[in-house]
């Protein structure tokens, strides 16, 4: 049989169904489903509109930052700073509203702040060679303590003259019942996932993480890529950061704390490579999501609070294992 | 005419003469092999064609216009195109991909612009087709044999309207029947009338596909001349200094 030009440049290595099954992500998807489903039967409280509403309201924080976080893990980085930006971006706009600031210079003073701290750690990262895991590991404890300088360790729960805005902002529901941080996430989302696929910049991250060093060979600006990872993270952060004061009306110096290794963990689940190069928006979200499922599940099961790390960390471990199953799979 | 002819070329780092007073010239469609051992010199000419370094002394000709590189992305748009020794590949990439890394295809219009995965996976199509190779675009890199990565490495340098590609240890590390493959390629490169420098270790190699040889010992250049009027013995002896020069 004559090969034309066509049928090897059409040739797909899998077909769809075979690429889904193969991926971790759609087993987590089919995980979450499950489970929901199993805890509609089980539990009278699941199928609520209300838990539902506070569910998707909840999967959010950790979701908008899991989508930053997975621009950082594709270039094989990591940002353990997150935890605390989320919390210095809070604190900033806190503080700049309750001066007596509008809401939008309070949002201006917040992601600035977002965007500087994570232009740091990357320009310290991409042309000073520090490791990441370092760099942020240092930026964890600075933002945090700047957070505390800036608010003298108050709780602050009075945002001046736009209190309302800020509330209805992180609080309300303004599309068909949905609360407004699921519309910010889904949003993000949209446009994480468009990145990653379409663009330009998209690819070149994709290329740093499979081989920095070929990427620096042809060309990709990788220096100049890797500090805007660190600086989309950041924002990212920051973003969740200001829904959050919003929805919960006040803002103190521990807020997210110990987040990063949830984002992480909802990163990895969804089926990001912590070596790099392989990462999805859809992932992270539903990472995030099975994360959310499993710590709401276990309170209404009425199971002991101090067991959810146990669940949380079974899940991460579970999700990888798949990974090195078909791994083995494959080199044999 | 020439198309790139290099003239007293000189290069030191500090008090060694890594490139001292070479002279050549390479016409299009030849496959010249750079040999020599380590240490000669062979990487360090091949850097100052690239764009790496800066010549000490000496000038650089190309279609008979004064060549002067400051970075590698210069030699590129003169038409100089480099295969690494380690391919420079991302595994995680489709082959079309890392073909265009980093020139990707795009449309669209003003900021507004997205990759051009069609025409990506069309033209990095075309390009195996000239090559003769099996590799298909839409494949991950990771999956490929060593032959096919090469095909993947040879069709960048193919991209743009090359006019000499440089070739560092292209069958180095690669099987035997993968290295016959190579050897095509350099052909087809060849037949497009592209000049192509081969360094090389490997004496077979040069001696099946190359045109002439040229041999280097300790920053000089010992030998050039046609692989028809010369042997594998008179090159070894030449790279090892057996033989003083020719």
């Amino acid at each position: 049989m004559a090969l034309t030009i066509d049928q090897p440049i059409e040739h797909k290595q899998q077909s769809l169904p075979a690429r889904v099954f193969a991926s971790q992500t759609f087993w987590v998807v089919i995980a979450v489903i499950l489970a929901c489903v199993f805890l509609s039967f089980a539990t009278d409280a699941f199928a609520t509109s209300k838990n539902l509403y506070n569910i998707t309201r909840n999967i959010t924080f950790v979701a908008i930052i899991a989508l930053g976080m997975t621009f950082v893990i594709i270039t094989g980085g990591i940002d353990l700073s997150v935890g605390s930006v989320l919390c210095l971006s809070s604190m900033i706009l806190a503080v700049t509203m309750h001066a007596g600031y509008s809401i939008e210079v309070g949002i201006l003073a917040s992601i600035a702040t977002a965007l500087a701290i994570g232009a740091f750690n990357g320009v310290l990262i991409a042309y000073l060679g520090f490791p990441p895991f370092v760099v942020t590991l240092g930026m964890l404890s600075i933002a945090r303590s700047l957070a505390m300088v800036a608010s003298n360790n108050t709780v602050v729960f009075q945002f001046g003259p736009d209190h309302a805005k800020l509330l209805s902002l992180g609080g309300g529901a303004w599309v068909f019942g949905i609360a407004n941080p699921v519309l910010y996430m889904i949003l993000l989302a949209l446009i994480t996932g468009f990145i990653l696929r379409w663009t330009k910049f998209g690819r070149h991250i994709f290329a740093i993480g499979g081989n920095e060093h070929a990427a620096t060979l042809t060309g990709v600006p990788v220096r100049q890529i890797k500090v805007a990872v660190y600086m989309i993270s950041a924002l990212s952060a920051g973003i969740a950061g200001i829904i959050q004061t919003g929805w919960l009306g006040a803002v103190t110096t521990n807020l997210g704390t110990g987040m990063e290794l949830q984002v992480i963990a909802a990163t990895v689940i969804g089926g990001a490579n912590l070596a790099g190069g392989v990462g999805t928006a859809f992932g992270a979200i539903v990472g995030a999501a099975l994360i959310e499922v499993i710590r709401n599940s276990l309170g209404l099961l009425g199971i002991n609070a101090f067991w959810q790390g146990v669940f949380i960390g079974g899940a991460i471990l579970l999700a990888v294992l798949f990974d090195r199953i078909r791994n083995f799979r494959r080199s044999d | 005419m020439a198309v790139l002819e290099l003239t007293n070329i000189s290069r030191h780092f500090g008090a060694i003469q890594a490139v001292n007073d070479v002279s050549l010239s390479i016409e299009p469609g030849q496959v010249v092999g750079l040999m020599g051992d380590n240490g000669a010199g062979k990487s360090t000419l091949v850097k100052m064609i690239a764009g790496n370094f800066r010549p000490s002394h000496g000038t650089m000709h190309m279609d008979g216009k004064e060549l002067i590189l400051h970075k590698p992305a210069e030699a590129r748009q003169h038409g100089i195109e480099i295969v690494h020794q380690d391919l420079a590949l991302c595994n995680n990439l489709t082959a079309a991909a890392n073909v265009y890394l980093g020139r990707e295809l795009r449309r669209g219009v003003g900021p507004f612009r997205i990759l051009d995965y069609a025409s990506m996976y069309k033209r990095a199509g075309q390009l195996f087709a000239e090559l003769k190779s099996e590799t298909r675009p839409r494949d991950l890199v990771k999956q490929m044999s060593g032959g096919q990565r090469q095909a993947v490495a040879i069709a960048r340098t193919m991209l743009s309207q090359a006019k000499i590609v440089l070739m560092d240890e292209p069958t180095a590390a690669i099987s035997v029947r993968q290295v016959a493959e190579v050897l095509n390629l350099i052909r087809h490169l060849r037949d497009q009338g592209i000049a192509v420098v081969l360094i090389s270790h490997r004496m077979p190699d040069v001696f099946t596909v190359a045109d002439r040889v040229i041999v280097m010992r300790r920053g000089r250049k010992v030998a050039d001349k046609t692989i028809a009027s010369s042997s594998p013995e008179e090159v070894t002896g030449l790279i090892t200094g057996a033989i003083e020069q020719v």
